[in-house]
């Protein structure tokens, strides 16, 4: 895969191949933190319409490499397209849904005020928030099945109904792109059936989605890509073709043991 | 309350109040964001910087002081930056350190530096000089509306007005990308907000209230001024415009209890002489804080 185009893309020089059919494309992404990199050299090619599992050891780079893609975390060096346009250009194509624990749920905010946060392009920096909005906040809500917490505090949530409340606010982004860090750590099976039904909705309806996952058990039941990652890109395509016990040993090296691996029933090629 | 009130405490009471206001808007969201000691760090490190800024203008006026703090805020950055670097110390203590020395050093600068002919001194730095900010040219409620007597009004009092009119706007414009970044910074990011600038913002209003504030009421009641009434506000509810409301008034209530105390208290409970109306004001603010935490009605932890 590190032929020329993408040495070309890596040196800076005008791409040579056309990213403009992919809903997201990564090349040559380098991050670092306080100089050791956390994610080096990678590339990635999302295909349009599939649901792609971002997939490695804890400090791989996995969140990373989203928070790069969304400009939320500076890169050293690599290119960023969103159907072939840069980020700065194509942001309201990308909604987000951070983890979790990345945010204090004491803040004085309710459910809906939240979900609203998710229409910042629509509104700008001045406009206020009109009865549309709220309108269009509730529908978010009503499609994860939270319609009737609009008026709760959002400390009193459990973390289930927190996880659904940041998918609310990413469908308010109204993008074509999802991009989600860990959707399912933490939560009840309830919650989980809820946002993979939201996800293949928004699937049929031809959008694209990326998830950072951590539960190798639940690959292929959830996702149709697979990108394995450790720093380096180990490798990446459809999940019957590269979600390997192979791969997946290269991936996590040895802290994955055997019995892990076999357990996950993949053939050993 | 005749024309002594008028004269004495009128507008002691309204600078009070319009600090305590300036402070507590940006201390709301510097308090959310867990930045509630960045009020603290600017009042400490403002100082040496006002000072110079006298010594270079020879005057008591906004801009220049307004300079030097900036100027003093940068240097302030650099030092911290430095000593975490050179001394391997953590930032919180880097910080600690850091602003300290500055004060200290703005103190001796004040002691060395001839500022007997205005409103400068280490005493003044600490505890401000709300009780000498008296409008002689009043002679009673009427002189409200007498041109030639509101002309003699102290200047302190059109310099914090404009500070917390411009707190006030700053907060009210940028109130829904403001609430955003604060909660989920990295979100606010991803959607294009400029969450860097409105940081820097925020820091910059919280600034201005402090040197505005600083020049009447002293640096130890500035910290509470920041502090107090947003984290007395958090425990009356949970949203986050009546949290800002409940902070607003709690600041005047402090600002006014806090100076009737202290220039009528002692003579209550049978003294002779008036307290420091700061000390006062930042003594009730504390109060207000306790009591909101004893009894406000969202002081509960909340389960994960």
């Amino acid at each position: 895969m590190s032929g020329p185009l993408t040495l070309a893309a890596r040196d800076g020089r005008a791409l040579a191949e056309d990213l403009a059919p992919y809903p997201l494309a990564v090349r040559g992404l380098t991050v670092s933190y306080g100089g050791r990199p956390a994610v080096f050299s990678v590339d990635m090619t999302v295909e349009p319409g599939s649901m792609t599992a971002i997939v490695g050891p804890n400090g791989a780079g996995k969140s990373t490499l989203l928070k790069a893609a969304l400009g939320i975390v500076p890169r050293l060096a690599g290119t960023v397209t969103l159907h072939g346009r840069p980020l700065d250009r194509a942001r309201g194509e990308v909604a987000y849904v951070p983890q979790r624990a990345s945010v204090d749920w004491d803040f004085p905010a309710r459910v809906l005020d939240v979900v609203l946060m998710g229409m910042s392009r629509d509104l700008g920096l001045l406009r206020p928030v009109r009865a549309r909005h709220r309108s269009r906040a509730m529908d978010c809500l009503a499609r994860v099945g939270m319609e009737g917490f609009a008026a709760r505090q959002i400390g009193q949530l459990s973390g289930g109904q927190q996880q659904r409340v940041f998918l609310a606010r990413a469908l308010a982004q109204g993008a074509s792109l999802y991009l989600l860090d860990e959707p399912f750590a933490g939560v009840d099976a309830a919650t989980e059936r809820a946002v993979i039904a939201v996800l293949s909705a928004l699937r049929a309806e031809g959008a694209t989605v990326v998830a950072v996952h951590h539960d190798l058990s639940t690959v292929r039941d959830h996702f149709s890509h697979v990108l394995l990652l450790n720093v380096r890109r180990i490798a990446e395509g459809p999940v019957e073709r590269v979600f390997t016990a192979e791969n997946l040993q290269a991936t996590y090296g040895g802290r994955l043991g055997a019995a892990q691996i076999g357990d996950l029933g993949l053939a050993a090629s | 309350m005749g024309p002594d009130f008028v004269v004495l405490s009128l507008v002691p009471m309204l600078i009070g109040a319009l600090a305590a206001v300036a402070c507590a808007l940006p201390g709301n969201f510097l308090l959310l964001r867990r930045q509630a000691l960045i009020g603290d760090a600017i009042s400490h490190v403002v100082l040496p910087g006002i000072v110079a800024g006298f010594l270079v203008t020879g005057s008591v006026a906004t801009l220049p002081m307004l300079l030097g703090a900036g100027a003093a805020a940068l240097v302030a950055v650099a030092l911290i930056e430095a000593v975490r670097r050179l001394g391997r110390i953590e930032p919180g203590a880097a910080m600690g350190v850091v602003f300290t020395t500055m004060f200290a050093a703005g103190v001796l600068l004040l002691e060395l530096s001839d500022t007997s002919s205005v409103h400068l001194d280490v005493e003044h730095a600490l505890y401000g000089n709300l009780e000498s900010l008296v409008w002689l040219d009043a002679t009673g409620w009427q002189s409200l509306l007498d041109p030639a007597a509101l002309a003699g009004l102290p200047p302190e009092l059109g310099r914090i007005a404009a500070a917390a009119l411009g707190v006030g706007l700053f907060v009210r414009l940028f109130w829904r990308p403001l609430a955003a970044a604060t909660f989920d910074e990295h979100f606010a990011r991803a959607q294009g907000v400029p969450t860097a600038a409105l940081g820097l913002g925020l820091v910059m209003v919280a600034a201005l209230a402090a040197v505005a504030a600083f020049d009447a009421v002293g640096s130890i009641i500035v910290i509470a001024m920041f502090i107090c009434p947003p984290a007395a506000a958090r425990l009356m509810t949970d949203r986050l415009g009546r949290q800002v409301a409940w902070s607003v008034a709690f600041a005047v209530l402090s600002a006014v209890a806090g100076y009737i105390l202290a220039g009528y208290g002692p003579l209550w409970l049978g003294g002779q002489d008036a307290v420091s109306a700061a000390g006062m004001i930042a003594a009730v603010s504390g109060l207000i804080l306790a009591a909101a935490c004893l009894l406000g009605p969202h002081r509960r932890p909340r389960p994960g």
